[in-house]
Protein backbone atom coordinates (compact mmCIF):
# COMPACT_ATOMS: atom_id res chain seq x y z
CA UNK A 1 0.00 0.00 0.00
CA UNK A 2 2.82 2.36 0.99
CA UNK A 3 4.66 1.58 -2.25
CA UNK A 4 1.53 2.36 -4.24
CA UNK A 5 1.20 5.90 -2.91
CA UNK A 6 4.95 6.56 -2.75
CA UNK A 7 5.16 7.30 -6.50
CA UNK A 8 2.37 9.89 -6.70
CA UNK A 9 3.54 11.58 -3.47
CA UNK A 10 7.09 11.82 -4.83
CA UNK A 11 5.79 13.25 -8.12
CA UNK A 12 3.69 15.81 -6.22
CA UNK A 13 6.69 16.74 -4.07
CA UNK A 14 8.80 17.31 -7.21
CA UNK A 15 5.98 19.42 -8.68
CA UNK A 16 5.73 21.57 -5.55
CA UNK A 17 9.51 22.08 -5.49
CA UNK A 18 9.55 23.10 -9.16
CA UNK A 19 6.56 25.41 -8.62
CA UNK A 20 8.29 27.01 -5.62
CA UNK A 21 11.52 27.59 -7.55
CA UNK A 22 9.63 28.99 -10.55
CA UNK A 23 7.46 31.36 -8.49
CA UNK A 24 10.52 32.53 -6.52
CA UNK A 25 12.33 32.97 -9.85
CA UNK A 26 9.66 35.40 -11.08
CA UNK A 27 11.03 37.99 -8.63
CA UNK A 28 14.69 37.30 -9.44
CA UNK A 29 17.12 38.06 -12.26
CA UNK A 30 17.81 37.26 -15.05
CA UNK A 31 14.44 38.11 -16.56
CA UNK A 32 14.70 36.60 -20.10
CA UNK A 33 12.10 39.03 -21.46
CA UNK A 34 12.62 37.87 -25.06
CA UNK A 35 11.60 34.35 -24.05
CA UNK A 36 8.60 35.74 -22.12
CA UNK A 37 7.33 37.66 -25.19
CA UNK A 38 7.95 34.68 -27.49
CA UNK A 39 5.89 32.47 -25.17
CA UNK A 40 3.16 35.15 -24.89
CA UNK A 41 2.90 35.10 -28.67
CA UNK A 42 2.84 31.30 -28.82
CA UNK A 43 0.39 30.82 -25.96
CA UNK A 44 -1.75 33.94 -26.28
CA UNK A 45 -1.93 34.84 -29.97
CA UNK A 46 -1.52 31.19 -30.98
CA UNK A 47 -4.52 30.09 -28.90
CA UNK A 48 -6.76 32.96 -30.04
CA UNK A 49 -8.53 31.18 -32.96
CA UNK A 50 -9.43 28.07 -30.93
CA UNK A 51 -10.52 30.17 -27.93
CA UNK A 52 -12.73 32.42 -30.08
CA UNK A 53 -14.38 29.42 -31.75
CA UNK A 54 -14.96 27.62 -28.46
CA UNK A 55 -16.25 30.78 -26.77
CA UNK A 56 -18.64 31.62 -29.61
CA UNK A 57 -20.16 28.16 -29.82
CA UNK A 58 -20.42 27.64 -26.06
CA UNK A 59 -22.50 30.85 -25.85
CA UNK A 60 -24.55 29.88 -28.89
CA UNK A 61 -25.23 26.36 -27.54
CA UNK A 62 -26.23 27.73 -24.18
CA UNK A 63 -28.77 30.08 -25.79
CA UNK A 64 -30.10 27.25 -27.90
CA UNK A 65 -30.50 24.82 -25.00
CA UNK A 66 -31.97 27.43 -22.69
CA UNK A 67 -34.54 28.59 -25.25
CA UNK A 68 -36.86 25.63 -24.69
CA UNK A 69 -36.55 25.63 -20.88
CA UNK A 70 -37.15 29.38 -20.69
CA UNK A 71 -40.11 29.19 -23.06
CA UNK A 72 -41.75 26.71 -20.61
CA UNK A 73 -41.68 29.40 -17.91
CA UNK A 74 -42.26 32.30 -20.30
CA UNK A 75 -38.93 33.79 -19.28
CA UNK A 76 -37.14 33.97 -22.62
CA UNK A 77 -36.13 37.56 -21.89
CA UNK A 78 -33.74 36.21 -19.23
CA UNK A 79 -31.57 34.37 -21.76
CA UNK A 80 -28.88 37.10 -21.76
CA UNK A 81 -28.60 36.92 -17.98
CA UNK A 82 -28.15 33.12 -17.97
CA UNK A 83 -25.59 33.12 -20.80
CA UNK A 84 -23.55 35.93 -19.22
CA UNK A 85 -23.45 34.50 -15.69
CA UNK A 86 -22.67 30.94 -16.80
CA UNK A 87 -19.99 32.07 -19.21
CA UNK A 88 -18.24 34.57 -16.97
CA UNK A 89 -18.36 32.42 -13.84
CA UNK A 90 -17.72 28.97 -15.22
CA UNK A 91 -17.81 28.08 -18.89
CA UNK A 92 -15.47 30.85 -20.13
CA UNK A 93 -12.61 30.17 -17.69
CA UNK A 94 -12.95 26.37 -17.78
CA UNK A 95 -13.36 25.89 -21.53
CA UNK A 96 -10.59 28.39 -22.32
CA UNK A 97 -8.29 26.71 -19.81
CA UNK A 98 -9.08 23.25 -21.19
CA UNK A 99 -8.36 24.43 -24.74
CA UNK A 100 -5.11 26.09 -23.69
CA UNK A 101 -4.18 23.01 -21.62
CA UNK A 102 -4.74 20.77 -24.63
CA UNK A 103 -2.72 23.07 -26.81
CA UNK A 104 0.00 24.40 -24.50
CA UNK A 105 0.48 21.94 -21.62
CA UNK A 106 1.14 19.34 -24.29
CA UNK A 107 3.30 21.73 -26.32
CA UNK A 108 5.38 22.71 -23.29
CA UNK A 109 5.76 19.09 -22.14
CA UNK A 110 6.80 17.86 -25.58
CA UNK A 111 9.21 20.75 -26.18
CA UNK A 112 10.90 20.44 -22.80
CA UNK A 113 10.74 16.63 -22.99
CA UNK A 114 12.55 16.65 -26.33
CA UNK A 115 15.13 19.02 -24.88
CA UNK A 116 15.57 16.69 -21.91
CA UNK A 117 16.10 13.51 -23.95
CA UNK A 118 18.51 15.24 -26.35
CA UNK A 119 20.53 16.54 -23.36
CA UNK A 120 19.75 20.19 -24.16
CA UNK A 121 18.65 20.81 -20.56
CA UNK A 122 21.90 19.29 -19.26
CA UNK A 123 23.79 21.41 -21.80
CA UNK A 124 21.95 24.49 -20.55
CA UNK A 125 23.08 23.80 -16.97
CA UNK A 126 26.60 23.00 -18.15
CA UNK A 127 26.78 26.28 -20.09
CA UNK A 128 25.73 28.47 -17.18
CA UNK A 129 21.92 28.75 -17.38
CA UNK A 130 19.37 27.66 -14.80
CA UNK A 131 16.68 25.77 -16.80
CA UNK A 132 13.98 26.84 -14.31
CA UNK A 133 14.77 30.51 -14.97
CA UNK A 134 15.27 30.13 -18.71
CA UNK A 135 12.49 27.65 -19.56
CA UNK A 136 9.91 27.47 -16.75
CA UNK A 137 9.73 31.11 -15.64
CA UNK A 138 8.96 32.62 -19.09
CA UNK A 139 6.23 30.03 -19.70
CA UNK A 140 4.73 30.68 -16.26
CA UNK A 141 4.68 34.47 -16.72
CA UNK A 142 3.37 34.20 -20.29
CA UNK A 143 0.52 31.81 -19.41
CA UNK A 144 -0.45 33.74 -16.25
CA UNK A 145 -0.70 36.94 -18.34
CA UNK A 146 -2.36 35.56 -21.45
CA UNK A 147 -4.93 33.12 -20.04
CA UNK A 148 -6.99 35.77 -18.15
CA UNK A 149 -6.95 37.92 -21.33
CA UNK A 150 -8.02 34.96 -23.46
CA UNK A 151 -10.80 34.24 -20.99
CA UNK A 152 -12.10 37.81 -21.22
CA UNK A 153 -12.16 37.47 -25.02
CA UNK A 154 -13.89 34.07 -24.79
CA UNK A 155 -16.51 35.49 -22.39
CA UNK A 156 -17.30 38.40 -24.69
CA UNK A 157 -17.39 36.28 -27.85
CA UNK A 158 -19.55 33.72 -26.00
CA UNK A 159 -22.10 36.36 -24.98
CA UNK A 160 -22.08 37.53 -28.61
CA UNK A 161 -22.65 33.91 -29.74
CA UNK A 162 -25.57 33.69 -27.34
CA UNK A 163 -27.02 36.88 -28.83
CA UNK A 164 -26.71 35.51 -32.40
CA UNK A 165 -28.88 32.52 -31.45
CA UNK A 166 -31.22 34.33 -29.04
CA UNK A 167 -32.04 37.39 -31.15
CA UNK A 168 -31.45 37.14 -34.91
CA UNK A 169 -31.94 33.34 -35.07
CA UNK A 170 -34.71 32.46 -32.59
CA UNK A 171 -36.06 35.89 -31.71
CA UNK A 172 -36.32 35.03 -28.01
CA UNK A 173 -35.83 38.61 -26.88
CA UNK A 174 -34.94 42.07 -28.18
CA UNK A 175 -31.33 43.11 -28.75
CA UNK A 176 -31.45 45.82 -26.13
CA UNK A 177 -32.99 43.53 -23.53
CA UNK A 178 -30.38 40.80 -24.20
CA UNK A 179 -27.39 43.11 -23.82
CA UNK A 180 -28.94 45.01 -20.92
CA UNK A 181 -29.70 41.81 -19.01
CA UNK A 182 -26.26 40.38 -19.74
CA UNK A 183 -24.51 43.48 -18.46
CA UNK A 184 -26.68 44.13 -15.39
CA UNK A 185 -26.69 40.53 -14.19
CA UNK A 186 -22.92 40.46 -13.65
CA UNK A 187 -21.68 41.31 -10.14
CA UNK A 188 -18.19 41.89 -8.86
CA UNK A 189 -18.25 38.40 -7.34
CA UNK A 190 -18.76 36.91 -10.83
CA UNK A 191 -16.01 39.00 -12.39
CA UNK A 192 -13.73 38.17 -9.44
CA UNK A 193 -14.02 34.42 -9.79
CA UNK A 194 -14.07 34.73 -13.58
CA UNK A 195 -10.61 36.31 -13.44
CA UNK A 196 -9.15 34.44 -10.47
CA UNK A 197 -9.87 31.07 -12.06
CA UNK A 198 -7.88 31.61 -15.28
CA UNK A 199 -4.96 32.93 -13.24
CA UNK A 200 -4.90 29.77 -11.09
CA UNK A 201 -5.45 27.57 -14.16
CA UNK A 202 -2.53 29.30 -15.88
CA UNK A 203 -0.22 28.27 -13.03
CA UNK A 204 -1.47 24.69 -13.37
CA UNK A 205 -1.19 24.56 -17.18
CA UNK A 206 2.34 25.98 -17.37
CA UNK A 207 3.81 24.25 -14.32
CA UNK A 208 2.28 20.83 -15.07
CA UNK A 209 3.57 21.05 -18.66
CA UNK A 210 7.06 22.06 -17.48
CA UNK A 211 7.09 19.46 -14.70
CA UNK A 212 6.28 16.53 -16.98
CA UNK A 213 8.59 17.84 -19.71
CA UNK A 214 11.57 18.23 -17.42
CA UNK A 215 11.25 14.77 -15.87
CA UNK A 216 10.97 12.99 -19.24
CA UNK A 217 12.99 9.82 -19.59
CA UNK A 218 13.03 7.06 -22.17
CA UNK A 219 13.63 8.76 -25.52
CA UNK A 220 10.89 9.72 -27.96
CA UNK A 221 8.45 7.27 -26.36
CA UNK A 222 8.99 9.10 -23.09
CA UNK A 223 8.20 12.44 -24.77
CA UNK A 224 4.84 11.06 -25.94
CA UNK A 225 4.09 9.75 -22.45
CA UNK A 226 5.02 13.08 -20.83
CA UNK A 227 2.79 14.97 -23.29
CA UNK A 228 -0.24 12.78 -22.56
CA UNK A 229 0.32 12.91 -18.80
CA UNK A 230 0.64 16.71 -18.88
CA UNK A 231 -2.70 17.19 -20.69
CA UNK A 232 -4.57 14.67 -18.54
CA UNK A 233 -3.22 15.96 -15.22
CA UNK A 234 -3.69 19.64 -16.16
CA UNK A 235 -7.28 19.00 -17.33
CA UNK A 236 -8.21 17.06 -14.18
CA UNK A 237 -6.72 19.79 -11.97
CA UNK A 238 -8.67 22.46 -13.85
CA UNK A 239 -11.96 20.65 -13.22
CA UNK A 240 -11.15 20.00 -9.55
CA UNK A 241 -9.94 23.56 -8.94
CA UNK A 242 -12.94 25.18 -10.61
CA UNK A 243 -15.15 23.32 -8.14
CA UNK A 244 -13.02 24.37 -5.16
CA UNK A 245 -12.83 28.03 -6.23
CA UNK A 246 -16.55 27.99 -7.08
CA UNK A 247 -17.29 26.58 -3.63
CA UNK A 248 -15.37 29.40 -1.96
CA UNK A 249 -17.13 32.13 -3.98
CA UNK A 250 -20.58 30.60 -3.57
CA UNK A 251 -20.25 30.77 0.22
CA UNK A 252 -18.98 34.37 0.11
CA UNK B 1 42.92 26.90 -3.54
CA UNK B 2 44.53 27.20 -6.98
CA UNK B 3 45.67 24.00 -8.64
CA UNK B 4 49.43 23.71 -9.16
CA UNK B 5 50.99 22.15 -12.25
CA UNK B 6 50.97 18.67 -10.72
CA UNK B 7 47.81 18.85 -8.65
CA UNK B 8 44.86 16.81 -9.89
CA UNK B 9 42.44 18.63 -12.17
CA UNK B 10 39.77 16.03 -11.51
CA UNK B 11 39.70 13.29 -8.89
CA UNK B 12 37.03 10.86 -7.72
CA UNK B 13 37.36 9.27 -4.30
CA UNK B 14 35.11 6.20 -3.85
CA UNK B 15 32.22 7.90 -5.65
CA UNK B 16 28.89 6.05 -5.76
CA UNK B 17 25.73 7.12 -7.58
CA UNK B 18 22.40 5.34 -7.27
CA UNK B 19 19.11 5.82 -9.10
CA UNK B 20 16.26 4.35 -7.02
CA UNK B 21 17.47 0.79 -6.44
CA UNK B 22 19.98 0.79 -9.33
CA UNK B 23 23.68 1.43 -8.76
CA UNK B 24 25.17 3.50 -11.61
CA UNK B 25 28.61 4.09 -10.06
CA UNK B 26 30.02 1.93 -7.30
CA UNK B 27 33.04 3.25 -5.39
CA UNK B 28 34.77 4.80 -8.41
CA UNK B 29 38.19 6.34 -7.73
CA UNK B 30 40.63 7.90 -10.19
CA UNK B 31 42.82 10.96 -10.61
CA UNK B 32 43.65 13.02 -13.66
CA UNK B 33 46.40 15.65 -13.57
CA UNK B 34 46.79 18.84 -15.56
CA UNK B 35 47.61 18.19 -19.22
CA UNK B 36 46.83 14.47 -19.04
CA UNK B 37 44.23 12.62 -21.09
CA UNK B 38 41.86 10.04 -19.71
CA UNK B 39 40.09 7.50 -21.90
CA UNK B 40 37.03 6.04 -20.28
CA UNK B 41 36.07 2.72 -21.83
CA UNK B 42 33.16 0.41 -21.12
CA UNK B 43 30.11 -1.26 -22.58
CA UNK B 44 26.79 0.58 -22.97
CA UNK B 45 25.05 1.29 -19.65
CA UNK B 46 28.15 0.75 -17.49
CA UNK B 47 28.04 4.28 -16.05
CA UNK B 48 30.40 6.21 -18.35
CA UNK B 49 28.00 9.11 -18.98
CA UNK B 50 26.93 9.16 -15.32
CA UNK B 51 30.59 9.54 -14.36
CA UNK B 52 31.00 12.47 -16.74
CA UNK B 53 27.82 14.16 -15.52
CA UNK B 54 28.96 13.66 -11.91
CA UNK B 55 32.26 15.38 -12.81
CA UNK B 56 30.19 18.27 -14.21
CA UNK B 57 27.98 18.51 -11.12
CA UNK B 58 24.85 17.60 -13.11
CA UNK B 59 24.43 14.50 -10.93
CA UNK B 60 25.16 14.52 -7.21
CA UNK B 61 27.07 11.54 -5.78
CA UNK B 62 25.36 9.50 -3.06
CA UNK B 63 28.71 8.63 -1.48
CA UNK B 64 32.37 9.53 -1.92
CA UNK B 65 34.04 12.82 -2.82
CA UNK B 66 34.69 14.71 -6.07
CA UNK B 67 37.67 17.06 -6.42
CA UNK B 68 37.79 19.59 -9.24
CA UNK B 69 40.64 22.03 -9.87
CA UNK B 70 42.09 21.03 -6.50
CA UNK B 71 38.92 21.74 -4.51
CA UNK B 72 36.44 19.41 -2.87
CA UNK B 73 33.23 20.13 -4.80
CA UNK B 74 31.12 17.27 -3.44
CA UNK B 75 28.82 19.60 -1.53
CA UNK B 76 29.09 22.62 -3.88
CA UNK B 77 25.85 24.53 -4.45
CA UNK B 78 24.36 24.92 -7.95
CA UNK B 79 25.54 28.56 -7.95
CA UNK B 80 29.12 27.47 -7.15
CA UNK B 81 28.87 24.86 -9.89
CA UNK B 82 27.97 27.54 -12.47
CA UNK B 83 31.33 29.19 -11.70
CA UNK B 84 33.21 25.88 -11.93
CA UNK B 85 31.50 24.86 -15.18
CA UNK B 86 32.79 28.05 -16.82
CA UNK B 87 36.22 26.37 -16.67
CA UNK B 88 35.01 23.12 -18.27
CA UNK B 89 34.14 22.44 -21.90
CA UNK B 90 31.75 19.59 -22.63
CA UNK B 91 30.48 17.71 -25.65
CA UNK B 92 27.35 15.72 -24.89
CA UNK B 93 26.58 12.29 -26.31
CA UNK B 94 23.44 13.61 -28.02
CA UNK B 95 25.22 16.81 -29.04
CA UNK B 96 23.13 18.97 -26.74
CA UNK B 97 22.85 21.69 -29.41
CA UNK B 98 19.84 23.98 -29.02
CA UNK B 99 17.48 23.33 -31.95
CA UNK B 100 15.91 26.78 -31.80
CA UNK B 101 19.23 28.63 -32.00
CA UNK B 102 21.51 29.14 -35.01
CA UNK B 103 25.01 27.65 -35.02
CA UNK B 104 26.48 31.06 -34.19
CA UNK B 105 24.06 31.46 -31.24
CA UNK B 106 24.79 27.92 -30.07
CA UNK B 107 28.54 28.47 -30.02
CA UNK B 108 28.27 31.90 -28.39
CA UNK B 109 25.82 30.58 -25.74
CA UNK B 110 28.42 29.95 -22.98
CA UNK B 111 30.06 33.34 -23.63
CA UNK B 112 26.71 35.08 -23.24
CA UNK B 113 25.43 33.14 -20.25
CA UNK B 114 28.51 32.58 -18.08
CA UNK B 115 28.99 35.83 -16.12
CA UNK B 116 32.74 35.18 -15.74
CA UNK B 117 33.15 34.70 -19.52
CA UNK B 118 31.21 37.69 -20.83
CA UNK B 119 33.12 39.74 -23.36
CA UNK B 120 32.38 42.65 -25.75
CA UNK B 121 30.25 41.80 -28.82
CA UNK B 122 33.13 42.20 -31.31
CA UNK B 123 35.46 39.95 -29.34
CA UNK B 124 32.70 37.38 -28.88
CA UNK B 125 31.95 37.23 -32.61
CA UNK B 126 35.66 36.81 -33.29
CA UNK B 127 35.98 33.98 -30.74
CA UNK B 128 32.91 32.19 -32.13
CA UNK B 129 34.24 32.48 -35.67
CA UNK B 130 37.70 31.28 -34.60
CA UNK B 131 36.19 28.33 -32.77
CA UNK B 132 34.08 27.33 -35.78
CA UNK B 133 37.09 27.73 -38.08
CA UNK B 134 38.96 25.39 -35.75
CA UNK B 135 36.44 22.62 -36.53
CA UNK B 136 36.36 23.73 -40.19
CA UNK B 137 32.76 24.91 -40.06
CA UNK B 138 33.28 28.65 -40.43
CA UNK B 139 30.64 28.80 -43.19
CA UNK B 140 27.76 27.49 -41.03
CA UNK B 141 27.22 30.52 -38.76
CA UNK B 142 23.68 31.24 -39.98
CA UNK B 143 22.53 27.63 -40.25
CA UNK B 144 20.47 25.69 -37.69
CA UNK B 145 21.49 22.33 -36.14
CA UNK B 146 18.75 20.50 -38.08
CA UNK B 147 20.38 21.60 -41.35
CA UNK B 148 23.68 19.89 -40.50
CA UNK B 149 24.74 16.24 -40.70
CA UNK B 150 25.43 14.18 -37.55
CA UNK B 151 29.20 14.62 -37.90
CA UNK B 152 28.89 18.37 -38.46
CA UNK B 153 26.66 18.71 -35.39
CA UNK B 154 29.29 16.88 -33.35
CA UNK B 155 31.92 19.31 -34.69
CA UNK B 156 29.75 22.29 -33.71
CA UNK B 157 29.51 20.67 -30.25
CA UNK B 158 33.31 20.62 -30.11
CA UNK B 159 33.45 24.27 -31.22
CA UNK B 160 31.03 25.19 -28.41
CA UNK B 161 33.11 23.19 -25.91
CA UNK B 162 36.37 24.94 -26.79
CA UNK B 163 35.07 28.48 -27.38
CA UNK B 164 35.57 29.31 -23.70
CA UNK B 165 39.16 27.99 -23.80
CA UNK B 166 38.50 25.70 -20.85
CA UNK B 167 41.08 23.99 -18.65
CA UNK B 168 39.22 20.69 -18.75
CA UNK B 169 37.46 19.18 -21.76
CA UNK B 170 34.92 16.38 -21.39
CA UNK B 171 33.80 14.47 -24.49
CA UNK B 172 30.94 12.01 -24.15
CA UNK B 173 31.04 9.40 -26.94
CA UNK B 174 32.18 11.88 -29.62
CA UNK B 175 32.37 9.20 -32.33
CA UNK B 176 29.24 7.18 -31.46
CA UNK B 177 27.04 6.48 -34.47
CA UNK B 178 29.44 8.06 -36.98
CA UNK B 179 31.04 6.45 -40.02
CA UNK B 180 34.79 5.62 -39.65
CA UNK B 181 35.97 8.57 -41.76
CA UNK B 182 33.90 11.13 -39.82
CA UNK B 183 34.90 9.45 -36.53
CA UNK B 184 38.58 9.86 -37.45
CA UNK B 185 37.98 13.53 -38.34
CA UNK B 186 36.33 14.10 -34.95
CA UNK B 187 39.19 12.37 -33.11
CA UNK B 188 41.74 14.44 -35.07
CA UNK B 189 39.93 17.60 -33.89
CA UNK B 190 39.93 16.38 -30.29
CA UNK B 191 43.69 15.69 -30.50
CA UNK B 192 44.20 19.11 -32.09
CA UNK B 193 42.18 20.70 -29.27
CA UNK B 194 44.23 18.86 -26.69
CA UNK B 195 47.64 19.73 -28.18
CA UNK B 196 46.99 23.30 -29.35
CA UNK B 197 45.29 24.40 -26.13
CA UNK B 198 47.12 22.00 -23.78
CA UNK B 199 43.77 21.19 -22.18
CA UNK B 200 43.21 18.25 -19.88
CA UNK B 201 40.96 15.88 -21.79
CA UNK B 202 38.52 13.19 -20.68
CA UNK B 203 36.97 11.14 -23.44
CA UNK B 204 34.21 8.62 -22.91
CA UNK B 205 33.95 5.99 -25.62
CA UNK B 206 33.17 2.38 -26.32
CA UNK B 207 35.68 2.30 -29.22
CA UNK B 208 39.21 1.30 -28.33
CA UNK B 209 40.48 2.96 -31.55
CA UNK B 210 39.56 6.41 -30.17
CA UNK B 211 41.86 5.93 -27.18
CA UNK B 212 44.55 4.44 -29.36
CA UNK B 213 44.52 7.53 -31.62
CA UNK B 214 44.67 9.81 -28.59
CA UNK B 215 47.75 7.93 -27.31
CA UNK B 216 49.60 7.38 -30.57
CA UNK B 217 49.11 10.67 -32.38
CA UNK B 218 49.76 14.30 -31.74
CA UNK B 219 48.90 17.45 -33.67
CA UNK B 220 51.80 19.03 -35.50
CA UNK B 221 51.06 22.77 -35.73
CA UNK B 222 53.75 23.18 -38.42
CA UNK B 223 52.28 20.58 -40.73
CA UNK B 224 48.71 21.28 -39.64
CA UNK B 225 47.90 17.56 -39.33
CA UNK B 226 48.37 14.55 -37.05
CA UNK B 227 51.73 12.87 -36.82
CA UNK B 228 52.69 9.75 -34.82
CA UNK B 229 53.71 10.60 -31.25
CA UNK B 230 57.40 10.07 -30.44
CA UNK B 231 58.27 6.62 -29.18
CA UNK B 232 60.07 7.96 -26.09
CA UNK B 233 56.74 8.83 -24.50
CA UNK B 234 57.07 12.60 -24.87
CA UNK B 235 53.84 14.50 -25.27
CA UNK B 236 50.62 14.31 -23.29
CA UNK B 237 50.22 11.33 -20.98
CA UNK B 238 47.14 9.21 -21.65
CA UNK B 239 45.71 6.70 -19.29
CA UNK B 240 42.74 4.39 -19.44
CA UNK B 241 39.89 3.62 -17.11
CA UNK B 242 37.64 0.65 -17.87
CA UNK B 243 34.20 0.51 -16.25
CA UNK B 244 32.00 -2.52 -15.81
CA UNK B 245 28.57 -2.24 -14.17
CA UNK B 246 29.61 0.99 -12.42
CA UNK B 247 32.90 -0.37 -11.07
CA UNK B 248 36.45 0.42 -12.20
CA UNK B 249 37.97 -2.84 -13.45
CA UNK B 250 41.09 -1.29 -14.97
CA UNK B 251 43.10 1.89 -14.42
CA UNK B 252 46.44 2.20 -16.22
CA UNK B 253 48.38 2.86 -19.42
CA UNK B 254 47.66 1.57 -22.91
CA UNK B 255 50.48 -0.98 -22.65
CA UNK B 256 49.01 -2.32 -19.40
CA UNK B 257 45.55 -2.36 -20.97
CA UNK B 258 46.73 -4.42 -23.93
CA UNK B 259 48.51 -6.81 -21.58
CA UNK B 260 45.57 -7.17 -19.21
CA UNK B 261 44.58 -10.75 -18.35
CA UNK B 262 41.07 -9.70 -17.31
CA UNK B 263 38.78 -11.37 -19.89
CA UNK B 264 36.36 -8.38 -19.92
CA UNK B 265 39.16 -5.87 -20.59
CA UNK B 266 41.00 -8.16 -23.01
CA UNK B 267 37.81 -8.90 -24.92
CA UNK B 268 37.10 -5.20 -25.10
CA UNK B 269 40.50 -4.42 -26.60
CA UNK B 270 40.40 -7.39 -29.01
CA UNK B 271 36.83 -6.75 -30.13
CA UNK B 272 37.41 -3.08 -30.80
CA UNK B 273 40.90 -3.35 -32.19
Amino acid sequence: MLDLIKGPILTFQEFVLLAGRAVRGVFRKPAYWTDVFTQMDLIGIGSLPVVILTGFFSGAIMSLQMSRALQTYGATSQVGQIVAITLVREMGPVLTALMVAGRNSSGIASELGSMKVTEQIDAMRALGTDPVMKLVKPRLIATATMLPLLTIIADFVGIFGGWVVACPLLGLTSDAQYWNNSWRSLEYNDIGQGLLKPFVFALVISLVGCHYGMRTTGGTQGVGRATTQAVVVASVWIVVLTFLIGRIFVSM
Amino acid sequence: MAATQDSPILAFDAVSVRFDDQTALDGVSFTIRRGESLVLLGEAGCGKTVLLKTALGLIRPDAGRVFLFGEDVTAASEQQWYGLRARIGVLFQEGGLFDSLSIEENVSYPLLNQPSLRCPGGEMAERVERSLEFVELGHTLEKYPSELSGGMRRRVGIARAIVTEPELLLYDSPTAGLDPITATTIMALIIKGRDVRRATTVIVTHRYQDGEMLTRYRHDPGLGRLTPASANGAGPKTHYLVLRAGRVVFDGSQAALEASADPYVANFVRRSG
